[in-house]
């Protein structure tokens, strides 16, 4: 008797489950976006400065009223700059909570296997930060109908950054380490051999080490016997410092040079004094909606915001953008009004190729004497 | 003399093929060093700064191997502990470098002694296999553990600043730090007194003692526990103070920071001799020249694939080290 009172009683829970499960959705609900990139690891500022930029971003919106006279709602999901746990992050908000627009993530190497997913679920992904090609566009060379970016590519930056060692700098030797496992920093330091090399340069170290290394001495002997007059380290902030202070104390005194990936509040500045790094924002900016941002961000937050704060932020702003243009809550038609976007951001005015990478800038900056200043601004 | 000279001709025989990939490695390496002698020197030295670190790691692998037979996976994990230790002493508490040493050292003694009492000596009866498993259940445990928010974090932390000013000097083109000074003075002073105990003190005969024997040293009224917790945390001790030199070396430090340390110090113990302390030292120096010498004339990529390939090398053609002796495998 008592077995069958507690059979029927759970029949009849999973069916009121059920059944409650089917009730229409509440008119006027929330636009839910998922936030991801790194929020632990060894590049958490990264994902920090990206979330805190979008999250901006969107209070701001909400304060207007939102979009589409609707609220935004946005769930943060850590991706750990790492392909597998960037796949989980992505299912997690695409399947559980049901986004259908993402910001992020931050890393490339999160955001190529989420990009995969997001595209066959329709979801529409708009990355600040990830600046490797293969983030927007296939295996094939076809772009990714729902992929987006803010932030300029890998291609761009390892040339601008050859460009500027070779005519700025009168570069002619160049020394260069790279992350093999890492699809950004071999990106950048291969765009960067192609470029400099075809300006007439000559890359006499190409050295490549492993995630989990600290210990950078036979690289830099090399380096060091070879004597390059530029040294590209376009590597993350945690191996920045250690390269950086390893090679100071060989007494390498090549001209070191790098990427966005130095961009953090925990780069160590005497690690890398003297050198010179592309990057997508610099709070020198004087256009009245960078300087806009700045006070906002600080007061804020009690803080300068670094390029991925700047980036979160545009990223988030140009998916709204695209949203109120495009009029509907469909991450297809969003895709489609994304396209011919064209929209005065923060890190400068962005309109989309037909890769769906955005056409500005890079700046130059400057690391002297523990303070970072802008040096030169270089179109593409 | 003799003896020697026939154990040589012997292996010569028996042998020939090792003799002639070892002649033709030192041929190769005598031509890497006429093209740049400046170069190979900062190699070695580099190298031999790498060793030495590994060589503290080393020796804990191989004292607790050689009493109790077990490999203790847990050691690079007590290593990161000890990292975490000594900074927090010198950033957070202003503790000078000695006793910042001193106190990692005790804080991993302390670690490892609990760690045994907790998960190895419940299954010191039990199949080895089991207290293996064990061991790297402890070194997880350890790794995610403390990579909680609450307990040290999952970032990684810049060591500033650093308890010792970083000096560099240059003899004939290869630069020595100050640092590579202190961690060959800090080893060598290590080793020598892990010498004297092993070898000079009761304690250490009784160390050797169990460790060839346990029940018969039971029998002979030694407390086979107490010196096995000794043990632990003697090699405990030498882990922490090798986990402040390598992020002093190395100033960045996160939990992760003791798996690859602690795997290279694993194959110089194996290399060496497991069990074997003499082995664990040449081990370690060896593995540490290895390192920097493939990665700086072979190929960086290739590094961790050819020291991983001498563990399996060792324990296909020598599974007793350079030093180790046949298995005494007790009933």
């Amino acid at each position: 008797m008592k077995g069958k009172f507690w059979s029927v009683l759970s029949v009849m829970l999973v069916l009121g489950l059920l059944l409650s499960a089917c009730k229409p959705a509440a008119p006027k609900e929330t636009i839910k976006i998922a936030i991801l990139g790194p929020l632990t690891g060894d590049v958490a500022t990264y994902g920090a400065s990206n979330r805190d930029g979008a999250i901006m971003a969107f209070e701001e919106w909400n304060a207007k009223g939102g979009v589409l006279g609707r609220k935004i709602e946005w769930v943060l999901g850590d991706a750990q700059c790492d392909p597998k746990a960037a796949a989980d992050a992505g299912k997690k908000a695409i399947d559980e909570d049901k986004v259908k627009y993402i910001v992020g993530a931050v890393c490339s190497s999160e955001s190529i296997p989420i990009s995969e997913y997001a595209n066959e679920k329709h979801v529409l992904q708009i990355s600040g930060t990830s600046t490797n090609p293969m983030v927007t566009v296939d295996k094939e060379g076809k772009t990714k109908p729902y992929t987006f970016r803010a932030c300029f590519i890998d291609t761009f930056q390892g040339s601008v950054m050859a460009k500027f060692a070779l005519e700025n700098l009168k570069a002619k030797t160049a020394a260069v380490v790279l992350d093999v496992g890492n699809d950004y920093i071999k990106g950048l330091a291969e765009f960067f051999r192609d470029a400099f090399e075809k300006g007439g340069g000559k890359v006499v170290v190409w050295e490549s080490f492993v995630k989990e290394d600290t210990d950078f001495s036979a690289i830099l002997a090399k380096v060091k016997d070879a004597n390059p007059d530029v040294f590209y380290i376009p590597t993350y902030y945690d191996k920045l410092n250690l390269i950086g202070a390893q090679a100071k104390q060989k007494g390498i005194t090549a001209v070191m040079l790098g990427g966005d990936g130095w961009d953090s509040p925990d780069t160590d500045l005497a690690a890398c004094d003297g050198g010179y790094y592309s990057n997508h924002y610099h709070k020198g900016d004087p256009r009245p909606i960078a300087q806009d941002f700045l006070t906002k961000y600080k007061a804020k937050y009690g803080k300068d915001p670094d390029a991925l704060a700047a980036l979160g932020y545009d990223a988030a702003a140009a998916l709204l953008e695209a949203i109120k243009k495009a009029g509907v809550d469909d991450p297809t038609a969003v895709a489609k009004a994304m396209e011919t976007l064209k929209f005065e951001a923060v890190s400068g005015t962005i309109t989309f190729d037909q890769y769906h990478n955005p056409i500005k800038n890079a700046a130059i900056l400057h690391v002297k004497d523990g303070k970072i200043v802008f040096e030169a601004s270089v179109a593409p | 003399m003799q003896s020697i000279l026939n154990r040589i001709v012997l292996f010569l025989r028996t042998r020939w093929y090792v003799a002639l990939i070892g002649l033709l490695l030192l041929v190769w390496l005598a031509i890497r060093f006429r093209e740049n002698p400046v170069l190979f020197a900062q190699f070695m030295v580099d190298g031999i700064r790498l060793g030495f670190v590994y060589a503290l790691i080393a020796l804990g692998y191989t004292m607790v191997y050689g009493i109790v037979r077990l490999i203790n996976f847990a050691h690079g994990d007590i290593f990161m502990v000890g990292a975490f230790t000594a900074f927090y002493a010198t950033t957070h508490y202003h503790w000078g470098f000695l006793p910042a040493m001193l106190l990692a050292m005790v804080v991993c003694a302390f670690l490892a002694v609990t760690i045994e009492r907790v998960a190895y000596k419940p299954l010191r009866e039990a199949p080895r296999i089991a207290a293996l498993i064990t061991a790297i259940g402890v070194s997880f445990f350890l790794e995610y553990f403390t990579a909680l928010d609450f307990v040290f974090t999952p970032n990684f932390i810049s060591y500033t600043p650093l308890p010792i000013k970083f000096k560099c000097g240059d003899i004939a083109g290869v630069t020595f730090s100050n640092i590579m000074l202190i961690i060959i003075a800090v080893s060598t002073s290590f080793l020598v007194l892990l010498w004297y105990i092993v070898y000079r003190t009761k304690l250490g005969k009784a160390m050797r003692a169990t460790a060839w024997d346990k029940p018969t040293a039971r029998l002979m009224g030694i407390d086979v526990d107490l010196v096995i917790t000794f043990t632990f945390a003697i090699g405990a001790a030498l882990a922490g103070a090798g986990g402040m030199l390598y992020v002093v070396v190395y100033p960045q430090i996160r939990t992760f920071l003791g798996v690859m340390p602690g795997l290279k110090a694993f194959i110089a113990a194996v290399f060496g001799g497991i069990g074997s302390i003499p082995g664990a030292f040449v081990g370690s120096l060896i593995i540490g020249m290895v390192e920097t010498l493939s990665q700086g004339y072979l190929s960086s990529t290739l590094r961790d694939a050819i020291v991983f390939s001498i563990l399996i090398i060792v324990l296909l053609f020598r599974p007793t080290g350079l030093f180790g002796e046949a298995a005494k495998e007790k009933a």
